[in-house]
């Protein structure tokens, strides 16, 4: 094997670890994911049953509660992203690991990377969960959904919130107290400008300028529409995703490292206590 | 030799012409707010000043010092987890600060905590852990079971939460871990810092061990002094910062004209090993 092939195949086995690492941290706090998975059906049920009070007709209360559902969905999913993504070091610094983690020959790129992945692989599941507990709870109707092109549209734009999540992870880093809550704050001004349960069109004119660099906004258009509606993937919305992809890994690894450089060189980089 | 495997790049790091490590006027300073000179003040603590030694490959350097003299500054500095304020540090001949990713393929360590997931088992810490070393698990299946047996650690109690460990158990743990990724450099910074003296005297035993059947150099930051004198073959002492020697015990006795380290501290100081002051709390970065 090649010096270039050993090393990729290092990198990736050690991109696997992250993932194995949160699988087993994912089984040993199962309930706790269960009694989290029933406060999100909860918390989007408040959201949704917002429809039934409108008084519109059937079919046009089904499509409201559709789309608020869509949003409330993404939006836990974000936050899934955001969490797993804030935590790479917020949760090492609580249970001592970090230097550990961050002492290993292990790339950032590998390292946040398997974050991200195992986040998305999670919050998919999440998402799918959430998404058919509510349908059925609240009774929505949904025979033209395009499920598939709503899945694509997600993963593709989970390609750009991991690289968002990369600029939210350095916060803790740079602030052990207060640096994860900053990301929740992230993962709120992104959905409010995306139009996360109303259309964009009802935003000041600045704030729908933000939204067009806002990967939400694309993937709540587009999966929305395959929900609603049974669209395809759309290439108006899976290129800006793609472009905004493009740019927010790369700055998401360069802020990291800053961040990163400046915990070393302020001592920083050590487990909370 | 280990039985082991090794990662599959440090061998080719690894040069043999030059020493284990070499540090030359190493500097690192903190800043910390100092109230009494008003609300936004700062003032400038030096962990380490102009810290220069070397140590030779297979060699075993016990460095003394009060809590808060710089010890696990300069471990941490070695484990690049630190950036450099001044001079150079090399491990086999590689930039600790320029070659990061080369020296972390050849360096690991033991701290005074534990530090694990408390909810996960040992045989999954050690498993995720040699993951970003590389190791793949077909090879971590046989070599996990083998590592956790020798440092003596229950087969039975492998899938059990660390939170469930004694803290004896849970530092063999650690140094399975360290051990795993066959590190030719490794820094043990207070390894039996709280344990019972029969778990104190298993790991001791087992660093001992480790020098007799891996080619590994061992830097060993601790305060008890018993400790470094029976298994280092250099003593060094670091005081507030300041290396203030490093050779072995005899030497350290003969230059002093004293019995025992702790006089040799009170030679090289003024001070009872025992006896901190306010600034030395301050200093304490890495408690």
């Amino acid at each position: 094997m090649t010096a270039i092939g050993a090393t990729m195949r290092s990198e990736l086995i050690g991109l696997g670890g992250i993932v194995e690492r949160n699988v087993y941290l994912t089984k040993r706090y199962f309930l706790w994911d269960v009694a989290f998975m029933i406060w999100t059906i909860a918390n989007t049920l408040t959201i949704v049953f917002i429809a039934r009070a409108v008084h519109v007709s059937a079919a046009a209360e089904n499509t409201l509660a559709t789309k608020l559902l869509v949003g409330a969905v993404i939006w836990a999913f974000l936050g899934i992203i955001f969490e797993f993504m804030t935590e790479t070091v917020a949760w090492e610094r609580w249970e001592g690991t970090i230097e550990y983690t961050f002492m290993a020959p292990i790339s950032r790129v590998m390292h946040l990377g398997g974050q991200g992945a195992f986040a998305v692989l999670y919050g998919l599941i999440r998402a799918t969960i959430l998404f058919f507990a509510v349908v059925a709870f609240i009774g929505i109707h949904i025979p033209n959904a395009n499920f598939g092109a709503a899945f694509a549209l997600l993963a593709i734009a989970s390609l750009s919130f991991i690289g968002i999540g990369m600029m939210t992870s350095v916060l803790p880093l740079i602030s052990p107290e207060k640096g994860a809550q900053l990301g929740f704050v992230a993962q709120g001004l992104m959905l409010v400008v995306s139009g996360v349960y109303y259309p964009v069109s009802v935003m000041p004119h600045w704030m729908q300028l933000i939204s067009k660099l806002s990967p939400a906004t694309y993937a709540l258009r587009g999966d929305r529409a395959s929900i609603v509606s049974g669209t395809g993937l759309v290439w108006a919305d899976v290129w800006p995703l793609l472009i905004i992809a493009a740019f927010a890994t790369p700055i998401g690894l360069a802020i990291f490292h800053r961040g990163e450089q400046h915990a070393k060189r302020k001592g920083k980089l050590k487990r909370s206590g | 030799m280990s039985t082991l495997a090794a990662p599959t790049s440090s061998s080719t790091s690894v040069r043999g012409d030059v020493p284990a490590v070499e540090v030359r006027n190493l500097t690192k300073v903190f800043r910390r707010r100092d109230r009494k000179a008003g609300r936004f003040a700062r003032r400038r603590l030096p962990a380490l000043q102009n810290v220069s030694f070397t140590i030779e490959r297979g060699e075993c350097v016990a460095i003394l010092g009060q809590n808060g003299s710089g010890k696990s500054t300069l471990v941490r500095l070695l484990s690049t987890l630190l950036l450099e304020d001044g001079g150079e540090a090399r491990v086999f001949g590689h930039d600790v600060f320029s070659e990061a990713r080369t020296i972390r393929r050849l360096v690991n360590r033991v701290s005074v905590e534990a530090s694990f997931f408390k909810k996960m088992s040992a045989q999954e810490n050690l498993s995720y852990a040699a993951r970003f070393y590389g190791m793949p698990p077909s090879v971590t299946r046989t070599a996990i079971p083998a590592i956790l047996e020798k440092v003596g650690f229950p087969p039975d109690r492998r899938t059990e939460s660390m939170q469930n460990l004694s803290r004896g158990m849970q530092q063999k743990v650690a140094l399975a871990r360290a051990l795993l990724t066959s590190p030719v450099l490794l820094l043990l910074d207070e390894p039996t810092t709280g344990l019972d003296p029969r778990s104190k005297l298993e790991v001791q035993e087992f660093i001992r061990d480790v020098r007799r059947t891996h080619d590994a150099t061992i830097l060993l930051c601790t305060h008890d002094m018993a400790e470094a004198e029976a298994l280092a073959d250099r003593i060094g002492l670091l005081d507030r910062g300041e290396l203030l020697f490093l050779e072995p015990v005899d030497d350290v006795r003969r230059r002093y004209g004293v019995q025992t380290l702790e006089q040799a501290f009170f030679a090289a100081t003024g001070r009872e090993f025992e006896e901190e002051h306010a600034d030395d709390e301050l200093r304490e970065v890495y408690g």
